[in-house]
């Protein structure tokens, strides 16, 4: 698969795109808006980011001065096609389910040495920055680029994963009494003007979790899944959550298996 | 009264169907996860995870209690209403009104010192002004016009706004004044602001 292929209009592109007023990122539909410009979705500023990724990948690094091209994320050692749209799942040389990002913060301690403590810590970064697991995240992502999502759910700790994490979407607490389900449960839903996906859904929840991680254009830099997670949970006045934690892998893999069978279509474009 | 309102939970997606799966996993499983993911959140914050008994009850019933947890719930959030020491009930509502369209407050890094936003607005219409509105609740547009603005109407609306589930049990609405997420005097603003003919609400 070439990873190339978008360059050319993609910089003009992400200037355009930028220059969009936010006011009409506001109204409904917007990235329909976004896409009739972009026309192409390979003119992504999100694909930039991929290309980072690939170099991060392959360029030793950390104590061990190695690079990460051995990883396993679950297809074994150094398949990285398709490995995304097959994840979260369980791992024998853990004992536990992990997602894409959990997986990939574990490689570059076992393989560079770097602790995962220090890879959380810095996994999100600021707006209009990137870090070092946004770019990696989104160039595994992007190499099961249109591949159907398939979780696999033959170990019990799979299926045990997808049920807490269910457990977890209606799970009601903090200050604001709000689940995940007070905002995700409903057609038509809006928060203020934001339309609120209904992740109960499986077709509402298929192209969602396949559309992620995104460049998110408010934030102007890529966002990965375990920031979706952390971001609502911080929205839904939660202490921050864990990265990597057992409930932010359980809610992705709830999700996740919602989304079954959806191709995916990472980079995307999203408010 | 009763069936209606819980015929409408239902259709709010809490349907009794998934009830039976979700019982799957341990509640104790999901708490230990819970905990885990929060072992390192500061002494001040790490409480707001934990459930109380009501939300335990609505999460194990997907916000469709049985009659005799509807009538603890009821009992219970009643209890918790607390009202300001001079007892007036009704302040000011252009200051709500202000604050009803802010989302700020109680997250992690927000600063303390700034006005924290009751954000009404996210859930519902309040005046023809605004459309930047959300629809998980009802419109209030109108709330206070042509009714009485009678005691038994100010405090049913205060204790509304204070505790949303000493009227519903599992309402989908925050429990502002319970949860410590607004003061007294902050709720009787927002009563002032659904009550008040002077607010743009009733206009
Ligand atoms: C107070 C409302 C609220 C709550 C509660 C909430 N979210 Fe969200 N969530 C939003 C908003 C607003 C967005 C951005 C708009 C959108 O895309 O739906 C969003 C976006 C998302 C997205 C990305 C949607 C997309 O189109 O890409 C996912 C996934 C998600 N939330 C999952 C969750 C999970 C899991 C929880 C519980 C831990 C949760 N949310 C709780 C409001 C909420
Ligand atoms: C997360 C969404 C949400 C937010 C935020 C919210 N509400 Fe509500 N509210 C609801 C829902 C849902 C209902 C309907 C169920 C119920 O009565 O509890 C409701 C009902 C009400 C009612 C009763 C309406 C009636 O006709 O009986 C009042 C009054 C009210 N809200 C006031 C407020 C005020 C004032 C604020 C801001 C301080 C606010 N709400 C914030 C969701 C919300």
């Amino acid at each position: 698969m070439s990873l190339t292929r978008y360059a050319g209009a993609a910089a003009f592109m992400a200037v355009a795109l930028l220059a969009v007023p936010l006011a009409a990122q506001e109204e409904g539909g917007e990235l329909v808006q976004y896409h009739a410009m972009l026309a192409d979705r390979f003119a992504n500023p999100g694909w930039f980011f991929v290309d980072r990724g690939e170099a991060l990948w392959k360029t030793p690094a950390g104590p061990k001065n190695a690079t990460l091209e051995a990883c396993d994320l679950g297809l074994g050692p150094g398949v990285v096609e398709g490995a995304y749209a097959q994840l979260p799942r369980y791992f024998a040389d853990v004992d536990r389910v992990m997602d894409a990002e959990t997986r990939i913060a574990w490689c570059r301690q076992e393989l560079q040495g770097i602790p995962f403590e220090e890879t959380a810590k810095k996994a999100f970064s600021k707006n209009r920055e990137t870090s070092e697991m946004q770019d990696l995240v989104i160039y595994i992502a992007a190499m099961s680029d249109e591949m159907p999502i398939a979780m696999p759910t033959a170990h019990p700790k799979e299926q045990e994963a997808i049920e807490l994490g269910k457990a977890l979407f209606y799970r009601r607490a903090s200050m604001l009494d709000y689940s995940c389900a007070t905002c995700h449960s409903n057609d038509g839903a809006r928060i203020r003007l934001q339309k609120l996906s209904n992740l109960e859904d499986p077709k509402q929840a298929g192209p969602v979790v396949a559309s992620w991680p995104t460049y998110r254009v408010s934030h102007e830099t890529v966002r990965t899944m375990q920031h979706r997670m952390w971001d609502c949970m911080w929205q839904m006045r939660f202490p921050d959550v864990a990265y990597g934690s057992d409930v932010t892998v359980a809610l992705i893999s709830y999700l996740t298996h919602m989304a079954e069978g959806e191709p995916m279509a990472s980079p995307s474009l999203k408010r | 009264m009763k069936m209606v309102i819980k015929a409408t939970l239902c259709t709010l997606g809490v349907g009794l169907a998934g009830l039976a799966e979700a019982a799957d996993v341990s509640a104790e499983k999901v708490e230990a996860l819970i905990e885990a993911a929060f072992a390192h959140a500061p002494a001040e914050v790490r409480g707001r995870v934990e459930q109380d008994e009501t939300l335990r009850v609505c999460t194990a019933y997907r916000d469709n209690p049985p009659d005799d947890q509807w009538d603890a719930i009821l009992e219970r959030e009643k209890a918790r209403i607390v009202y300001p020491a001079d007892g007036v009930l009704m302040g000011d509502w252009k200051v709500a009104l202000k604050e009803a369209n802010n989302g700020y407050g109680w997250r992690m890094r927000d600063i303390p010192e700034r006005v924290v936003g009751g954000n009404c607005y996210a859930c519902h219409q309040l005046t023809e002004a605004e459309v930047g509105y959300g629809n998980l609740g009802p419109s209030l547009l109108g709330y206070g016009k042509d009714r009485e603005i009678d005691e038994e109407l100010i405090v049913a609306t205060y204790n509304k706004i204070f505790n949303a589930q000493s009227v519903l049990p599992c309402s989908q609405m925050p429990r502002f004044g319970s949860n410590g997420f607004l003061t007294p005097e902050q709720v009787r603003d927002y009563v002032a602001m659904l009550l008040d003919p002077e607010s743009p609400v009733n206009k």
